[in-house]
């Protein structure tokens, strides 16, 4: 799923990253707990988050993550924006709840999701 | 690269928003070495999960890195105050943090696990008001 179709199915804002939108997502893991993340083996996934600290930037960078949506209207700091952009993450934003914003990228297609052995 | 190559970082215990800094910036000399990226991922993921335990749990510590032709070695120290049971330590879902931490997203008690997941070789050595030593090996192929 291109990311700048996970935008319109969330009506999302973008944050930063703007150019990068044509991106594809392959799946997706939404999560507070980074270790849940970290715990989490894929290629090319989405982060949906309602936790905002620098650590959530640092945890995508480590998984290889190329999109990170804030859920509840959460809005990035501007480290944390800075470290996104050195890592060329793209950061949306949506009023979506995270368990509504899971639901509408998952019924649209958005499925795999796999933890390690 | 048969010599090895090092790298050390200290890990400062005071501040979380900089925690996982050395981690990072390890996995920009992974990338500059070519590693592929699948070992670059094991590598960054369990020293990460160390690093923020050594900033959560032990007040910061040391992390060496080690890259041979064989394998990446990780080696994290620090002076904190030791883990009583390691056994108890490495389950999925036990935890000493405390709430605080939880809001921060990190307490789930899945650090050690990650750890040993992504790593194939893992050693804990540590002593209870001392500190603990952690050495965690990625192979390369
Ligand atoms: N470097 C350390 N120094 C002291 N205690 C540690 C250290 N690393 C881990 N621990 C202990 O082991 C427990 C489990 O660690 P971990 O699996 O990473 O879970 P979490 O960090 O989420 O609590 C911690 O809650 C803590 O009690
Ligand atoms: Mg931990």
């Amino acid at each position: 799923m291109k990311i700048s179709t996970i935008k319109e199915l969330l009506d999302a804002n973008t944050v930063c990253g703007e150019e990068q939108l044509s991106r594809h997502v392959y799946s997706a893991c939404g999560s507070d707990m980074m270790s849940d993340v970290l715990a989490y083996v894929k290629d090319q996934a989405v982060l949906l988050t309602g936790l905002v600290n620098s650590q959530v930037i640092r945890t995508a960078e480590m998984m290889d993550m190329n999109c990170i949506v804030f859920v509840r209207s959460k809005v990035p700091t501007a480290e944390m924006i800075e470290l996104a952009k050195e890592s060329g993450i793209v950061l949306l934003t949506t009023s979506k709840r995270l368990y509504e914003a899971c639901g509408i990228l998952y019924s649209n297609g958005l499925i795999g999701n796999r933890v390690k052995d | 690269m048969s010599e090895g190559l090092t790298f050390h970082f200290n890990v400062d215990g005071e501040d979380f928003t900089s925690a996982g800094q050395a981690s990072v910036m390890m996995k920009k000399n992974l990338r500059q070495l070519g590693l592929p990226p699948e070992i670059i991922r094991r590598v960054s993921v369990a020293m990460y999960e160390g690093e923020i335990n050594m900033v959560i749990h032990a007040g910061g510590g040391v992390a060496d890195v080690n890259v041979t032709e064989n394998y990446v070695e990780i080696i994290l120290t620090d002076s904190g105050p030791g883990i009583k049971d390691i056994e108890q330590a490495m389950q999925e879902g036990f935890s000493t943090a405390t709430d605080s931490i939880r809001s921060l997203g990190f307490g789930a008690g899945m650090g050690l696990p990650n750890m040993k997941r992504y790593s194939d070789y893992m050693h804990i050595d540590s002593e209870v008001g001392k500190g603990t030593t952690i050495t965690m090996r990625v192979n390369i192929n």
